[in-house]
């Protein structure tokens, strides 16, 4: 059960190798968390995850899952649930893609957007029936800015965010009184191996930051977070920008 | 919480308004509606409900079934020579209080609130500001009926293991459905009130411990945002039930009328930091400067006296959206330096607690998960959106926890569940108890499963 501050005792990730997820998972062990499943295509990396996340303290324990695969979520998430009360599923896998060999090969894009958009939709379907079903807990999604207004350089990774962003906000209305709080995380560009690399635009995060800011909605039930929290303005302003202005803007 | 007996799924928080969870409430207005109830909780389990006022989540069960049981609330008989009563489990302080004062009775404990059903008391094994005297409330149940898990009644007497585990047992061993109750003569039903000043925590557990047993009220506004020298100043409240020559000659006319204050309530929706450092060092600093050093025969109403807050509907919103914390723990006597950190910490960290009391507790009831032991207990409701409050209050537990003291299950939100057997040492009888008396855990709430009770 979640506590006074919202702080779960156990906890689902969606995305086990996700250093947001991880960075998350590490603050909440350091609080309540005691168990953690991590879900992920079984890999040495899945395991490792699994092994630093144990050093912390917490009970963890590692499940096959494929978001590519949404015929599989129910029989993967569901024994999970099965076993225990989740007390929150942090959904965080997604794949940036390559911008430039997505538009080559529409094929890539797919992956994308299977991944990001069709594959959360089932994956997050799944875990909120379960989670009304034991009637709390939270659903916390990672959306991204990249969502909020499509960008030359990466909008097909956009366009899957913007959808999973939509769907998230629909079901967290559509799960309001149910005892399930979603939340939506829009994180900026956050400094991790998904972006390694690339150009950093203005206002970059870190893991430990979105981290804290999900412990912090957590506390505050919030349903929208922003990481850092002036994206929510920037972005707003970014919102209106006429679209000629906005493709000669360097972002 | 308003629900007949078809069941509605609504979400459900204690009065601290922290960790909505949503639940099927039931609301039975017979035992036998209660027993069908029971029999027809699913693998999530059903827990009994009162008034809603355990700030924690010990009155929640998500996804199971909530038994709110204030429509079982029948005053059966009243011994208005012996002093007993037999009452359904729903009925609430406020009503007995209703009916027992123009008969020359007062109920044996009542704690801040009279919006308590006597199963609530029961279950949380409540205590007042007599508990130095009076103990706490089980200690004067002389029996109780409880429905089981397998939909059966059983008469549970004093002195039995069931009613060790029942008083203070949080309702997890079944559904109190009657209980017979012995009652406080009383000649008015005013209090004779007598108030001082204490300059620091030293000088007011000196007062506590020198003059307690005069009174048979007795509790300790604590200002906690004092600082330096003044850490801990407080000012005592000691009363009596006023005896009828007290009474000035109008008053004597209707000695035992029972008289209530109403304001509105506090709306909803209040923006969260209202009640501030400034706002409540302000306060503190009233209240203490305004305080007698000391007097005393001061005449006051039950309501006044013990329920103030009573009088504001819905206070616990003054907080806002958030919601707050209700922090009591108790450290035993000769534990007087864990009390001294305690208070110095709270102090230094400049939480705007309010309100906050101190109170030495008298001797412990046998109850498994009863709270009060002889000691100090410390009370005080603090904002959840204090940032790093948690994480404070866990040190705090550590401190507590050390000194061999307690956490109230009926107020906690968030203790650590490692902690817990530590604090409740026969915790392990109570859950083989559990184990035996219920295998299926039926009786399964938000609290159960947080601490694994």
């Amino acid at each position: 059960m979640k506590d006074a501050f919202g702080l779960p005792q156990s906890l689902l990730v969606l995305g086990g190798t996700s250093e947001i997820a991880l960075a998350t998972a590490r603050r909440l062990i350091a609080r309540r968390t005691r168990t953690v499943w991590l879900a992920g295509r079984p890999s040495p990396a899945l395991e490792q995850a699994a092994e630093q996340l144990r050093g912390h303290g917490a009970d963890v324990h590692t499940v096959a899952f494929d978001a590519l695969d949404p015929d599989s979520h129910e029989t993967a998430l569901g024994k999970v649930f099965a076993e225990s009360d989740v007390d929150m599923v942090l959904l965080a896998f997604g794949i940036l893609g390559d911008q430039a060999r997505d538009e080559r090969e529409p094929a890539w894009a797919v992956r994308v957007a299977q991944t990001n958009y069709t594959g959360a939709v089932s994956a997050a379907l799944v875990s909120a029936r379960a989670l009304q079903t034991q009637g709390h807990g939270s659903l916390v999604v990672l959306s991204s800015t990249a969502g909020e207004r499509a960008r030359r350089s990466d909008f097909i990774y956009g366009s899957s965010k913007a959808g999973l962003d939509v769907f998230t906000q629909g079901l967290g209305d559509a799960l309001y009184g149910t005892g399930v709080h979603v939340m939506l995380v829009r994180a900026g560009f956050v400094r991790s191996k998904m972006t390694a690399g690339l150009e950093e635009t203005p206002l970059a995060t870190t893991p430990e930051a979105v981290a804290t800011a999900v412990e912090l909605g957590l506390r505050r039930r919030s349903e929208t977070v922003w990481v850092p929290g002036t994206l929510r303005v920037v972005m707003s302003a970014l919102r209106h920008v006429p679209r000629g202005l906005f493709r000669r803007l360097p972002l | 919480m308003s629900a007949d007996t078809a069941p509605v799924t609504v979400t459900v928080t204690g009065w601290g308004l922290t960790a909505p969870t949503a639940a099927h409430v039931i609301r039975p207005r017979t035992y036998e509606e209660a027993a069908a109830a029971v029999r027809a909780c699913g693998v999530r389990g059903g827990i009994p409900r009162g008034l809603g006022r355990a700030y924690g989540d010990a009155a929640q069960n998500a996804g199971g079934a909530v038994l709110d049981m204030t429509g079982v609330d029948r005053i059966h008989a009243i011994d208005a020579d012996g002093g007993t009563v037999l009452c359904d489990a729903g009925v609430s302080l406020h009503r007995l209080m209703e009916v027992l004062l123009p008969l020359g009775w007062f109920v044996p404990v009542t704690p801040g609130t009279r919006h308590v059903t006597v199963g609530g008391a029961i279950g949380a094994d409540i205590h007042g500001r007599n508990h130095h005297v009076s103990g706490s409330f089980s200690r004067h149940v002389l029996s109780l009926e409880l429905l089981t898990a397998d939909g059966g009644i059983r008469t549970v007497s004093r002195g039995t293991p069931l009613f060790d585990a029942t008083t203070g047992g949080m309702g997890l061993t079944g559904v109190i459905l009657t209980a017979t109750v012995r009652l406080l003569p009383v000649e008015t039903s005013l209090l004779s009130v007598a108030t001082e000043r204490a300059t620091d925590l030293d000088d007011l557990m000196a007062r506590l411990t020198a003059t307690d047993h005069r009174h048979r009220y007795s509790v300790a506004w604590i200002d906690l945002l004092a600082r330096g020298a003044a850490t801990g100043r407080a000012v005592l409240t000691r009363a009596d039930h006023a005896p009828l020559d007290a009474l000035p000659a109008r008053a004597r006319r209707a000695p035992l009328a029972f008289r209530t204050l109403q304001f509105p309530p506090v709306p909803a929706h209040l923006p969260q930091g209202l009640l501030g450092r400034t706002t409540v060092g302000l306060f503190n600093e009233l209240r203490y400067r305004t305080a007698p050093r000391a007097r005393t025969g001061r005449l006051q109403r039950i309501s006044t006296l013990f329920h103030p807050l009573d009088g504001v509907p819905h206070w616990n919103r003054v907080h806002g959206r958030g919601g707050f914390v209700h922090y009591q723990v108790v450290v035993g006597r000769g534990q007087e330096d864990a009390l001294r950190r305690i208070v110095r910490r709270i102090s230094a960290r400049r939480c705007p607690a309010f309100p906050a009391v101190l109170k030495r507790f008298g001797e412990a009831a046998p109850g498994w998960l009863s709270f009060p032991v002889p000691g100090w207990t410390l009370a005080l409701d603090l904002p959840a959106g204090l940032p790093g409050l948690g994480a404070f209050l866990d040190e705090l537990d550590e401190e507590v926890a050390t000194a061999g003291g307690r956490v109230h299950l009926a107020k906690d939100s968030r203790v650590r569940p490692e902690l817990l057997a530590a604090m409740y040492p026969r915790l392990d009888d109570f859950r083989a108890l559990r184990a035996e008396l219920d295998p299926r855990a039926v009786f399964t709430s938000d609290l159960s499963r947080r601490l694994a009770l």
